[in-house]
């Protein structure tokens, strides 16, 4: 394991501080974007692009994770005009059903890797998980930060796990979750952001999905501006997953609205920007579909995989 | 005191006093060189006193605005101690007023109510300079997530004309709610009222005011009210007593800079009145989030 | 698919009421033509089409309002008591919610503000304005302790078109709930609004002749200004006209209060939270096109952030959408006349002139109607007319500054004391800087924020007296 001395000088993280209330004030405006008519169809299409299905449960069956991986591919019967999702997001002992269950799709299999969700496992068994987790297929890997680690201060550790982490993802993309809604503050967020980003994480994430609260538009924002910071400070795009509790088609366009004007188009795409979600997809599907009918729909009518 | 005999008790000749104004801490004879005639009360010659000009009014311009910072900032508790160590110096000094105050036509019983009165009246604004922003700021509850407060704060160099019907206390009272308000100040004193005021130059020099926060000036009112009305880098001018004409006049003036105006009545009405420390302030508001 | 998608015209609807064709003078509780029966035209600023045709008061209507306004103050007003003069200014305060989408799409149409804030902030403040100071009518006394309160009389009042309703809210419910009655004379591109008010007047039952409203340009104002009837003239406007009002009321008893021009310097630190300091900036200078007296529209940045602030800032500016506005998606909406349309440019061409460099971001506009996409010039001298004189509109003067001292040199060396602000993530700073600042309204880390409860108004040639919060009483009582 390297050593924490050698912190400073790989990694040289700026103090950039965050106020609350500014954030929640540009949160606020950029939620006043009307997005109607055909800017809301395309939205809502783009959004679906970018969707890591998911399942995380412990009850989580070979069955079960087919069955998703089905809606994956086709998300509504009767549409052709509908996007497949980005990837489906599975624990690593299921990476291999939705590899095959995907195959020939252009679809990607992420696992959460490093003792998900709370990661208090040592180091050694983190990085055997991920190693795992690509083993068995995986393209991506969404890790988690050690918390206690960071709410103690001890950054260089959590630098060091992540860049540890990263080697043995080898190919496999690097998500790293920061587990929001137990670092406090927005503040934190966005030092953990840099942390994650200075120690080679390919995309930041804001939750695993577990604790509440998750990905708010507030943190989702802050992590945002990290990001555009980092690329021009280094010129390398790093991408951005929200995660957890967004559960509807307003929120989705809202998050898309966010991305445009904080980052830019350039984000704008499945290789930048990705929702982690379950429930998401249906919601949406019914707004298209009342877009494409005219009638609000009944959940009846779409399936709930 | 007795300023036109030639001679004393015993024979001795008198060594006469020679009236200075106050600028910025020192005492200072007019720049043009010209003095007024005093008149004594019974008629005759009482004394000479300084005819200010507009430049010694300029002068004392800079005086004032060169020590704005510094009183404005100074603490309210400073400002306090010294305004009460005026009193101090006055009450040490009060038999010599009364005199005074004789001397240019007072009775000596109305000479000894004036000069306790404006003892007490600094006493009175000594005791407000910690307190009236406690009486006139405010916490203002907004709807947004938002500290927000207004305090008052100096509105930097005021100008104030004296009227003279009370020598002292006109004076004193005009000076003390505006540098307890935390501006300095120049004022004007005339007629014989001079005297007494350049005689408290001397108490204000020993209360431990800065230099420049009091300069005391005397002269004319109608060759200088258009002064202290059109210059630029005066805040605000109060003046007791004038007509309707030199009103409307310094009203336009001080349109120049919107300069403050505020006439008032001569008289005690108002002495005790903390609302004139108002006059002279400003209120600021501040606004900061409240977040994590 | 994703990087080029954008947002679709989102137009807020205009169907649910009707203006009518034309607009008399309010006066005595009654809708009256001008004694001259003449008229003039108010115009969309956004697509230059006439709105309506409103009646052009003279000298002899503003001699009719303030005596009606006199004999209301003596007959009723100033006879009702507090509590009752509360409860109308409450129910004027529920009128203008209950026809908030009403009164935010017509100052949209009238004066070219986005819809976006004349529906969150304009009308729900000037809501709030009443509301607040209704429960003062019945509390004056805790206003000024040790002090017997009274009205004064008849206030005139005159204010601009940058917020035609909250003006109205601002000048209007202070007054009344101090028991004063009122003749005010809205500007001459935006009088729409306030007749709508006049309307509400009428739907709350306000006594007749306790509110009027006289229309029309500057002559109309001059005419009020110089009715020998009033007791309280309040004027909201340039610090030009505002010195030749002092001068007019020199020599008569009439109270006074003004709230003038500014040039607020917005200083940035390096240690602040840069992202929020520069939606800080935008808010400050891009806000209502910039037709905000209190706008920070000289932008002070420490040397070691400038870059990144200005790199950051244009960004930023990019994503501001100029445009209709009634669309819901607009944040620059219509200059509000061709004359301030004119004005602003000229100023574009000085600063060029100058020497400053100009900086416009490339988002189209329409063709028809007034618009400036947002500006700002870098390089720019202490000396300089875009540094020194007030623009109105959305243009920014940047300079860079060392040191706190040389920040605070730099912002009070203006004659204007109106507003300014400051961002910095360090306390101690903050109460420094926010002392050092000679001016009325101080942001720190905010700007441009608004409560009825805040007292408002500037120092030096910003202007005398304040609006809003306990302070904004004083202008309209008297006090023995």
């Amino acid at each position: 394991m390297s050593t924490i001395s050698t912190l400073s000088s790989r990694f040289n993280i700026p103090s950039h501080p965050v106020d609350e209330v500014g954030i929640k004030e540009r949160v606020a405006r950029l939620a006043t974007r009307s997005i109607k008519k055909f800017s809301k169809v395309e939205g809502l299409k783009l959004a679906l692009s970018m969707v890591d299905l998911t399942t995380l449960e412990g009850a989580d069956t070979p069955g079960r994770v087919r069955q998703l991986c089905t809606k994956a591919i086709h998300l509504h019967s009767g549409r052709s005009d509908l996007p497949m999702v980005a990837a489906v997001c599975v624990y690593p002992t299921m990476v291999r059903v939705a590899r095959e269950a995907l195959k020939g799709t252009p679809i990607k299999v992420a696992a959460v890797a490093t003792a998900f969700p709370s990661g208090m496992n040592p180091l050694a068994v983190k990085l055997e998980d991920t190693r795992y987790a690509v083993g068995e297929g995986a393209h991506e890997i969404d890790m988690v930060i050690s918390r206690g680690d960071f709410l103690r201060g001890d950054y260089a550790r959590v630098a060091d796990e992540i860049a540890e982490v990263k080697k043995a993802c080898g190919k496999a993309h690097l998500k790293v979750i920061l587990e929001t809604g137990e670092l406090g503050t927005l503040d934190r967020v966005r030092l953990a952001s840099d942390i994650a980003m200075e120690a080679g994480a390919d995309f930041i994430k804001t939750s695993t999905g577990k604790i509440q609260p998750a990905a708010t538009p507030e943190v989702v924002l802050v992590m945002l501006q990290a990001i555009s910071d980092f690329f021009r400070k280094t010129g390398k795009k790093i991408g951005m997953k929200p995660a957890g509790g967004i559960a509807n088609a307003k929120a989705a366009l809202n998050l898309l609205v966010m991305v445009r004007e904080v980052l830019g188009p350039a984000w704008l795409n499945p290789d930048l920007f990705r929702i982690g979600a379950s429930k998401l997809p249906n919601d949406i599907l019914m707004q298209l579909e009342k877009e494409r009918t005219g009638v609000y729909q009944g959940g009846d009518y779409f399936s709930n995989d | 005191m007795s300023r036109n005999g030639t001679s004393g008790k015993n024979g001795r000749l008198d060594v006469r006093k020679t009236y200075k104004m106050l600028v910025g801490g020192a005492f200072v004879r007019s720049e043009s060189g010209r003095a007024l005639d005093v008149e004594a009360p019974g008629g005759g010659w009482l004394g000479h006193v300084c005819r200010a000009s507009r430049k010694d009014f300029r002068n004392a311009v800079v005086a004032a605005r060169k020590a704005a910072s510094g009183w404005a900032t100074a603490t309210s508790y400073l400002k306090g101690q010294i305004l009460y160590r005026a009193a101090e110096m006055l009450e040490g000094r009060a038999s010599g007023f009364r005199e005074v105050l004789q001397s240019i036509g007072l009775s000596p019983v109305a000479a000894k109510t004036e000069v306790s009165q404006a003892i007490d009246l600094l006493v009175y604004y000594a005791g407000w300079a910690d307190k009236y922003l406690q009486v006139f700021g405010a916490v203002n509850p907004v709807a947004t997530p938002h500290f927000n407060f207004s305090v008052t704060e100096p509105m930097g160099v005021v100008a104030y004309v004296a009227g003279e019907k009370r020598p002292l206390l006109d004076l004193v009272s005009g000076i003390a709610p505006i540098v307890v308000g935390g501006n300095t100040v120049i004022t004007l004193s005339t007629g014989r009222a001079a005297v007494a005021a350049m005689e408290l130059g001397e108490v204000l020099e020993t209360s431990d005011f800065p230099p420049g926060v009091i300069n005391l000036l005397c002269g004319l009112r109608e060759e200088l009210v258009g002064q202290m009305s059109s210059h630029m880098d005066v805040n605000a001018l109060v003046v007791q007593g004038g007509d309707e004409k030199e009103h409307t006049a310094s009203r336009e003036a001080c349109a120049l800079n919107l300069k403050r105006y505020f006439p008032r009545d001569p008289g005690g009405k108002g002495d005790e009145d903390p609302y004139r420390i108002l006059d002279t302030v400003e209120i600021k508001t501040t606004w900061h989030p409240v977040g994590g | 698919m994703g990087a080029d998608w954008g947002y679709a015209p989102a137009p807020e609807s205009a169907d649910h009421f009707k203006l009518k064709d034309h607009y008399g003078l309010f006066i005595g509780g009654k809708f009256v033509p001008a004694v001259s029966g003449k008229r003039f035209k108010t115009i969309n600023p956004a697509n230059e089409k006439v709105i309506a045709e409103v009646a052009d008061g003279g000298e002899k209507d503003v001699d009719k309002a303030v005596k009606t306004a006199r004999a209301a103050y003596d007959k009723v007003w100033r006879k009702l008591s507090g509590r009752e003069r509360g409860k109308y200014l409450y129910r004027i305060a529920r009128i203008i919610q209950e026809r908030s989408r009403e009164l935010a799409v017509v100052e949209s149409m009238d004066g070219g503000k986005p819809i976006r804030e004349s529906r969150d902030v304009d009308i729900p403040l000037a809501a709030a304005h009443f509301f607040y100071h209704a429960g003062w009518a019945d509390k004056l006394g805790y206003a000024f302790p040790g002090k017997s309160v009274s009205p004064i009389g008849v206030a005139g009042q005159i204010i601009p078109w940058n917020f035609p309703l909250l003006m109205v809210a601002w000048k209007v419910a202070p007054a009344l709930a101090c028991g004063n009655t009122v003749v005010l004379k809205p500007a001459e591109t935006t009088p729409l609004t306030a007749l709508l008010f006049a309307e509400i007047c009428q739907e709350a039952g306000l006594p007749e002749g306790v509110f009027s409203l006289v229309t029309g340009a500057g002559a109309t104002g001059a005419a009020l200004v110089n009715h020998p009837g009033l007791n309280k003239v309040a004027f909201t406007g340039s610090t030009e006209v505002g010195k030749l009002i002092q001068k007019s009321l020199a020599g008569r008893g009439t109270k006074l209060t003004l709230e003038l021009g500014g040039k607020a310097a917005h200083i940035i630190f390096e240690d602040a939270t840069i992202d929020q300091a520069v939606e800080g900036i935008i808010n400050g200078i891009y806000f209502n096109q910039g037709h905000v007296c209190c706008a920070g529209s000289r932008l002070l940045v420490q040397e070691s952030v400038e870059e990144e602030v200005v790199t950051k800032l244009k960004a930023r500016m990019e994503t501001l959408m100029v445009g209709d506005p009634l669309d819901k998606n607009t944040d620059i909406g219509a200059i509000n006349s061709k004359a301030q349309c004119d004005r602003i440019r000229d100023y574009l061409k000085i600063g060029e002139e100058e020497g400053a460099e100009l900086f416009q971001t490339q988002c189209s506009v329409p063709e028809k109607g007034y618009w400036i996409r947002p500006s700002f010039f870098t390089k720019v001298a202490q000396s300089h007319r875009i540094v020194q004189e007030e623009i109105f509109g959305p243009v920014l003067a940047i300079q860079s500054f060392r040191t706190l001292n040389e920040a605070l040199e730099k912002a009070n060396n203006t004659p204007y004391g109106l507003s300014g602000g400051v961002w910095t993530d360090k306390g101690a700073k903050i109460f420094k800087v926010t002392r050092g600042i000679r001016a009325g309204v101080i942001w720190a880390n905010t700007f441009n924020k608004f409560d009825p409860t805040s007292p408002f108004g500037g120092y030096k040639e910003s202007g005398y007296g304040r609006e809003g919060g306990r302070h904004g009483l004083r202008p309209y009582v008297e006090l023995s």
